[in-house]
């Protein structure tokens, strides 16, 4: 790496053009919105310049407290499953055959390059009444009647209700485990692809049957993988906006989507603007918590 | 040689890794009680191999592991009744000195009160007494090792397998491990197997060595055996240093043979062999003198020296034969005088006894 | 004395031979599992290709193959304009995104500067920030400076998130480069120009192709940003079908989704083959 100062003219022709578009259509945009994070609404929708902290105030109104904390919830639930389904996934990859790896990630990461709208989208048609899965679940509960009533217990099963599945908080939970579980198979993943196997195999050679082993052997040594996962998982879920506007319902609105109001329907700018920067310093805190806890991995050798 | 003494048994054990690579090749052996076995070869030759299938961490493809007769067969490994010391010792990190000797006692059950007990003792039994507490990454190689060692044998396994385990270890280290290891091996009683390349290390640690060369067993044997009397050109190659000389012709002679090797002559040898293609002799065998020995029954040339390769306690000294014939020969440097070094292009007569002399087929 | 044992012959066993311990993925409860999981992943966008040949207009059960609803969504000459669109944005910001992010990979790979921490997570601040984040101070800009929204700001406001992408795709090539080729450039008389463009540019085309396959993935997919900065009459692609999702879920959206699900794989797939063959180059 040179020093800039060797060949002013080669890094000023490198990095100027794009720092200037940089700054100007990114940083920029940031600086208005934390300016206006600080203005009032005027009557007519119109922003007020101002220098108060009421709209930050207002943020932590107990309506929209309740709105940041199911945010929270939501994301942690989600990253809590993607988590168990994305941990034995990795876990299959990353123990498979040498020649199969490469082409099971494809596989994981294959989805994740369809349109968000799109993945999404594909689960109404599964999740609603007249669905996929509940379609799935009245067969199983057909079969099963058949077979009950051939031990005499006919009734017994009663009328097939179908799963509200969709328009409220789980379809939304589900949603995001779909779209995100990529984000949490590939850091597992290469984590446990680059642990020495030889700690397992001592585990297991001590007596420790396997589940004995991932408790105490593998989950701590991958733990910096782990983290990783499921802190990408929990801002990704937290910041969302298009799963619940998509599948969710009145019970399931996030600070993604109470964002998205203040620019639509409700036009309060500078409110929208304090909600956005609140979410972005809750992003920075976790960020900034997963960075210092790999720093203090870095120790053992 | 009987089964019932054998703590374990390998009967015809075959393994073959993806498509035709045949890692181990029908190898049979039985390991006794309390002997301090090495399974020595070069890299390939299927030693670690063998030693994890004992183990349990790789499916034998054919033939049975028997571990204090009871057949191993879709026994997993932490099922069996052996412990393993891994080349990288795989310390938990996360645990500490005490807690990484615990952790095979706690999970099968043990009482709390017992797991401290036993755990005191290993860790006197490998002096890491004081450093009960400290996490592996403040500890030397040697100190792993030594954790390693200690967390294998509290459970009292009936036999320890270490893969390589002094391989990562400087040279003056590894010497002083050597013999802790085998005084360890000692005052356990157990039977170790151990796995090296390193043949000094087979050779000073153990009570056995079989030799292993691409999957199969060349030669079980006690070290002296094995080096003074290596059944085959490949086996007296690998151990030690040797002089192989090939035989024009062999004559059976009365309860013997005799063999003649080129420019050396007729060497007359006890015992006999139904194929002999060549004849060994290790150099420390072979004395070197400015003058002709006397000695009629020896085998004697005069040879020119090409080269000295001089290491301080001993001088490995090679000549060249007025046919053409290289021998190298060993001597000890036990004169301090300058004079008494070899020099190149001094001609010097060597000699040996017929009974150094070891017939050998390739 | 020196021998081998014999060789017995080894006993017939019935049982079938368990696979190596930690041979996980031959175990039947991790294939289950796994195989639940890809279930999982792929289910939902394999009924919506199915069912976009389903010739049902309520799509709900299945009732027979069409290409109808293709035809249909060929016909509309709504999806035709904004597939257009889609098409101009991403082919522009990936240009300008390409250029302008190989110029901010190669300056960040090859020079120290002060304050180059803060820069760098300034510059990569894009790739982490909650996209709804970005979207909203886009609308502010744009609102503050009075540009009306339009394909314009939806272009400038792609080419803005995908330049960290391009630059750290291209970085990461660079990263294998052997810089004693530069020198011995230089060495033989080559100007700064004359070595980059002979020399280093070569060895970054693999990693520029890559980038730009990325950008223009990202810029073709992108929804919410592109979502607060389109105005009237500027719709894309996905823009248009999440309208009509909005509508009803019919055999038309999927078509079209199935459409837009194509051309994504083969870019994908093209980039991946691309990736792979320059680093066996």
């Amino acid at each position: 790496m040179e020093n800039w100062r060797h060949n002013k003219l080669a890094f000023a022709v490198l990095a100027l053009p794009p720092t200037a578009w940089l700054v100007i259509f990114f940083t920029v945009p940031l600086i208005i919105m934390w300016v206006y994070s600080f203005a009032e609404r005027g009557p007519q929708g119109q922003i007020l310049l101002a220098v108060n902290f009421a709209n930050y105030l207002r943020a932590i109104e107990w309506i929209h407290l309740g709105i940041i904390w199911k945010s929270i919830w939501i994301a942690a639930i989600t990253t809590v499953i993607t988590f168990a389904v994305g941990f034995p996934l990795a876990m299959g990859i990353a123990f498979a055959p040498q020649k199969w790896k490469n082409p099971l990630l494809l596989l994981v990461i294959l989805p994740f390059w369809t349109n968000l709208l799109i993945r999404t989208y594909a689960w109404i048609a599964v999740l609603r009444t007249r669905g996929f899965l509940n379609f799935g679940l009245e067969w199983v509960h057909e079969k099963l009647s058949v077979v009950l009533a051939f031990v005499g217990l006919g009734g017994v099963m009663g009328e097939f209700q179908p799963l509200e599945l969709l328009y409220n908080q789980k379809a939304v939970v589900i949603g995001l485990v779909y779209v995100y579980l990529p984000f949490m198979v590939l850091p597992v993943y290469a984590t446990l692809e680059k642990l020495d196997k030889s700690y397992l195999e001592a585990s297991l050679d001590l007596g420790a049957g396997h589940w004995r082993t991932l408790l105490s052997v593998t989950i701590p040594l991958a733990l910096p993988g782990i983290l990783s996962g499921c802190l990408l998982s929990f801002i990704l879920s937290m910041g969302t906006f298009l799963t619940p506007d998509l599948l969710g319902g009145t019970d399931s609105e996030m600070i993604g989507n109470l964002i998205a109001r203040q620019f639509s329907s409700s036009r309060d700018w500078p409110f929208g603007a304090a909600l956005s920067f609140l979410l972005l310093y809750l992003t920075f805190l976790i960020l900034w918590v997963r960075a210092s806890l790999a720093g203090r991995q870095q120790g053992p050798v | 040689m009987s089964d019932g003494d054998a703590i374990i048994s390998v009967q015809g054990i075959t393994k073959r890794f993806d498509g035709d690579v045949l890692a181990v090749d029908n190898v049979s052996l039985d390991i006794q009680a309390g002997e301090f076995f090495a399974l020595l070869g070069p890299s390939g030759c299927g030693k670690t191999t063998l030693l994890r299938m004992i183990a349990g961490f790789e499916v034998p493809s054919d033939g049975t592991i028997l571990i204090d007769g009871e057949d191993m067969f879709n026994v997993e490994p932490n099922r069996r009744p052996v412990n393993m010391v891994f080349q990288s010792y795989a310390v938990f990190l996360h645990m500490t000195v005490a807690q990484n000797i615990a952790y095979g006692l706690k999970v099968v059950g043990t009482q709390r009160a017992e797991i401290d007990t036993r755990v005191a003792e290993a860790i006197a039994l490998v002096r890491l007494q004081g450093l009960e507490d400290r996490k592996p990454d403040k500890l030397s190689g040697g100190q792993r090792q030594r954790v390693a060692l200690a967390r294998a044998l509290v459970k009292k396994p009936k036999v320890l397998l270490l893969d390589e385990p002094l391989s990562a270890l400087d040279a003056k280290l590894r010497e002083a491990m050597q013999i802790e290891l085998v005084n360890l091996q000692h005052s356990v009683g157990i039977t170790f197997i151990i796995v090296t390349h390193d043949q000094h290390e087979a050779l000073s640690v153990a009570d056995r060595i079989a030799v292993m060369g691409e999957g199969h067993v060349l030669q079980v044997a006690p070290p002296m055996e094995l080096y003074e009397y290596p059944s085959s050109t490949v086996v007296a190659d690998f151990i030690g240093q040797v002089n192989l000389f090939p035989v024009e012709a062999t004559e059976a002679r009365d309860g013997g043979m005799s063999v003649r090797v080129g420019e050396l002559g007729e060497i007359a040898l006890s015992g006999s062999k139904e194929r002999v293609t060549h004849v060994a002799v290790r150099p420390e065998k072979i004395r070197v003198a400015p003058a002709e020995p006397d000695d009629p029954g020896l085998v004697k040339i005069r040879a020119r020296v090409r080269n000295v390769s001089y290491s301080g306690d001993q001088s490995h000294v090679f000549f060249e034969t007025p046919g053409g014939l290289g021998v190298s020969a060993r001597v000890q440097n036990t004169d301090r005088s300058l004079a008494a070094v070899a020099r190149e292009n001094d001609e010097l007569w060597l000699s040996w006894r017929p009974e150094d002399v070891q017939a050998l087929a390739d | 004395m020196a021998a081998t044992a014999e060789t017995s012959r080894p006993v017939r066993r019935r049982g079938r031979r368990r696979s190596n311990p930690l041979d996980y993925s031959r175990k039947t409860w991790m294939r289950l599992t796994m195989g639940g999981a890809f279930f999982f992943l792929y289910f939902p966008i394999v009924s919506l290709i199915v069912f976009s040949f389903n010739d049902s207009k309520r799509n709900i059960t299945w009732k027979g193959f069409t290409l109808r609803y293709y035809e249909k969504a060929y016909e509309n000459s709504q999806l035709h304009e904004t597939f257009l669109n889609s098409m101009i944005v991403a082919s522009i910001s990936t240009t300008v995104a390409t250029v302008l992010g190989a110029m901010l990979g190669l300056a960040l790979y090859r020079f120290r500067f002060p304050a180059q921490g803060p820069y760098e997570g300034m510059v990569h601040l894009p790739i982490v920030i909650p996209e709804i984040c970005l979207a909203v101070a886009m609308v502010a800009f744009f609102a503050t400076f009075e540009i009306p929204l339009g394909l314009f700001t939806i272009t400038v406001s792609h080419i803005a998130f995908s330049i960290p992408f391009v630059a750290v795709v291209v970085r990461a090539r660079m990263a294998g480069f052997d810089r004693s080729l530069e020198e011995a450039s230089y060495d033989l008389g080559a100007s700064q120009w004359q070595t980059f463009w002979n020399v280093t540019f070569p060895y970054m085309q693999p990693g520029l192709v890559a980038g730009a396959l990325l950008a223009f993935t990202l810029s073709l997919d992108d929804f919410v940003i592109t979502f607060f900065t389109s105005g009237p009459g500027s719709t894309t692609f996905p823009i248009k079908i999440y309208a009509m999702v909005r509508f009803s879920v019919s055999p038309e959206v999927n078509a079209a989704s199935t459409v837009l699900i194509v051309v994504t794989l083969v870019l994908t797939i093209t980039a991946l083959a691309i990736q792979s063959r320059a680093s066996k180059g």
